[in-house]
């Protein structure tokens, strides 16, 4: 029978069915982070419960870290604990840790598939939602939550229910200045933040396939935005290039053997899904959010939408909420609304093809008067490559801060925050209220349009910018 | 995981759609070692300073009789965003033991089910009617939710169904430990990761402590 990318991987690691329409499924790689994992080896030594599979799990730190240069674990003196109990744990476990200070150290999502520890038709699983990022690679990667990593924790596997299976098809190829990053709020925009609830996605068509795997990463991340616990999109060559010679991939006959398997994955032509959306690909801009929530947003020549004009009360009230909460007018031209903060970082849009990329827009200009601007590389070795290249001079040239790898700005769990009623554009995933700070306006952007925010200390259409 | 039956006491009405777990717990909150969850609870919304020291008087859970809330009523799509579990035990660390909502996210509503927090999903209308009825408050606070009989008893005593998946109902019901469930598959997963080492060995040779 014809199969599904996402059946395909997961049928395959089917442990047990259950009666109950439950079934237990084996993750083939464990991730784990400071902030997400100490309750659950707590609960697990308080039952006297092990480790079952340390060789299969790997950990970092990332969140509650300080990303500032020359940083130790108390830098951030909250975060100190966390660093520490995590350390002990994995210590204790045997699982190889990722630390402060190791050169392999990034947010999970970056190193997970940068270090090739993630790999195409694996089943992954991680204490966050943004789990989905590493879909990207062609794996199953599902965010989970504290009882579900201590069940990983003691068994290796994860009770699930199927979830249905939805594509997303974008067709076409989007012009110069839009990225994956626009792609993905464009999708957003239209199906809405709960669009995706109860679905596997499986990002498709030719806007996809012509994607470097960085991008796919991209694509993928957001979509818990939709709901989807999964985003997925098929290993192909591209993929497979990426992947070769990554510090933990195979390597000789097992990277022959690995290949023929992953060859195997792709959806079939005439595979089904439950659910099909298309997207012309051709007509996405450069896009920018206005509200409190993924969903509200707009290409970059819209406008601050009207509450009144909205069709249902209870979008109504939400979008006025939203409008209060961000300090905006209906009506006001998103290009030329000015910005406090530029943030470029986090696991959606932190990896090196998204610093060149924002750097082509930032050669030869100058942050903006009163704006602060900052650059976190997702993880260590992003920064030294990007280093390497000589993108820290060009950023610093140009005013920006350039830091150590962390979570750092995306989620106010660190020194790194938008303080009350600052205006913050960032290349990070989440807009909600207080998210990046109690009172804290986040906008969401790609980074060439966050760099061009950041020059002109203003919402810009990066492609008037050009590069 | 404590047994869950039935709920009844008083229901607070927050009818916002996409309340995410950022807002029911922002993350600062996370980390303090001197408050419990509970305290943490819609942080942002209830408190006027960093601290949690001056509350809001307007926000709901601040106002009587809804500081003492059992029961949340909100819009569509409650628990969206991050993963974390401490929404969960906010929620159930400041007393609220059941949420009713048209929809719920997914990794929310499996949090919910694995701390005995009753998450109802009903139609959108019936959210909205007993939403109304609740701020109007003249037909009382009061509601009950009894996963027994599988209703929802509004505050103008009207009773409706919901549908909850019948596994996940008895483990509500009995308080399963699951991760003692699924140790009894011990030997499956054994033989799971036998078969697996023979037909996909880079998986099991990566050599994360190499
Ligand atoms: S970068 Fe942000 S979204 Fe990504 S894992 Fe860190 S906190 Fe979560």
């Amino acid at each position: 029978m014809a199969g599904t990318l996402f059946d395909k991987i997961w049928d395959s690691h089917v442990v047990a069915s259950r009666s109950d329409g439950t079934v237990l499924l084996h993750v083939d790689r464990h991730v784990l982070h400071d902030l997400g994992s100490n309750i659950a080896f707590a609960k697990l030594n308080k039952a006297g419960r092990e480790v079952r599979c340390p060789e299969l799990t790997v950990a970092a730190h990332d969140h509650i870290i300080s990303s500032a240069p020359g940083r130790r674990d108390d830098t951030y003196a909250e975060g100190a604990p966390f660093a520490k109990a995590l350390r002990e744990n994995t210590a204790r476990a045997g699982i190889r840790l990722f630390g402060l200070n190791d050169p392999l150290q990034g947010i999970v999502h970056v190193v997970a598939p940068e270090l090739g520890v993630a790999l195409p038709g694996v089943t992954l699983a991680c204490g966050d939602s943004h789990t989905c990022t590493v879909g990207g690679i062609g794996a199953l990667a599902i965010g989970i939550g504290t009882s579900e990593l201590e069940h990983v924790l003691a068994t290796q596997t994860l009770i699930l229910r199927r979830p249905r299976t939805m594509r997303v098809r974008f067709d076409g190829v989007p012009g110069p200045g839009v990225t994956a990053k626009d792609m993905i709020l464009c999708l957003i925009g239209r199906i809405g933040a709960k669009g995706g609830v109860g679905h596997a996605i499986e990002y498709a068509g030719d806007a996809v396939a012509s994607l470097p795997v960085e991008a796919r990463l991209t694509l993928c991340n957001m979509s818990i935005e939709l709901g989807s616990r999964i985003g997925m999109v098929a290993p192909d060559d591209t993929t497979y290039e990426y992947i070769k010679g990554r510090r933990f991939a195979p390597e000789g006959e097992l990277w022959d053997r690995a290949l023929a398997h992953w060859r195997t994955l792709p959806s079939d032509p005439d595979a089904t899904f439950d659910r099909e959306v298309v997207i012309d690909a051709t007509e996405i801009a450069p896009h920018v959010t206005w509200g409190t929530s993924p969903q509200d947003v707009l290409p970059i020549d819209g406008r601050v939408p009207d509450p009144e004009a909205l069709g249902d009360a209870g979008a109504r009230t939400g979008a006025q909420r939203a409008l209060t909460y961000m300090g905006l007018t209906p009506g006001t031209p998103l290009d030329g609304i000015p910005i406090d903060i530029a943030f470029i970082g986090s696991c959606t849009n932190s990896r090196l093809s998204d610093l060149r990329a924002a750097a082509a827009i930032v050669r030869g200009r100058k942050v903006a008067p009163g704006v602060r601007a900052l650059v976190v590389p997702g993880s260590t070795s992003v920064k030294r490559e990007a280093e390497a290249e000589g993108l820290d001079a060009v950023f610093r040239d140009a005013g920006f801060e350039w830091r150590e790898s962390a979570c750092s700005m995306c989620a106010g769990v660190n020194e790194d925050r938008v303080g009350p009623g600052e205006r913050c554009i960032s290349t990070s995933n989440r807009n909600f209220e207080g998210r990046q700070g109690p009172g804290a306006r986040t906008h969401l952007a790609s980074p060439p349009m966050v760099a061009a925010a950041a020059v002109a200390g203003c919402f810009t259409d990066v492609r008037r910018l050009g590069n | 995981m404590e047994k869950v039956s039935r709920i009844a006491g008083v229901a607070a009405p927050m009818m916002v759609d996409n309340i995410d777990t950022d807002a029911i717990i922002p993350v600062p909150w996370m980390t303090k070692a001197d408050v419990d969850f509970g305290q943490a609870l819609f942080a942002n919304w209830r408190y006027q300073d960093e601290a949690g020291a001056v509350d809001r008087p307007d926000f709901i859970l601040n106002r009587e009789p809804f500081r003492g809330a059992r029961i949340l009523v909100a819009g569509t799509n409650f628990g969206c965003g991050s993963s974390r579990e401490h929404a969960v035990w906010a929620l159930l660390g400041f007393g609220i033991r059941s949420v009713i909502a048209p929809s719920f996210s997914d990794i929310f509503y499996e949090n919910s089910c694995k701390n005995g927090l009753l998450a109802v999903s009903l139609p959108a209308d019936a959210v909205a009617d007993i939403g109304a009825k609740l701020d109007g408050g003249d037909a009382g606070l009061e509601m009950t939710v009894d996963l027994e009989a599988c209703t929802v008893t509004g505050p103008d005593a009207r009773t409706r169904p919901f549908d909850i998946d019948p596994a996940r109902r008895t483990a509500l019901l009995e308080g399963l430990d699951e991760i003692g469930m699924t140790l009894k598959d011990a030997e499956a997963i054994a033989a799971f990761q036998a078969r697996d080492r023979d037909s996909r060995p880079w998986i099991y040779q990566a050599g994360f402590n190499a």
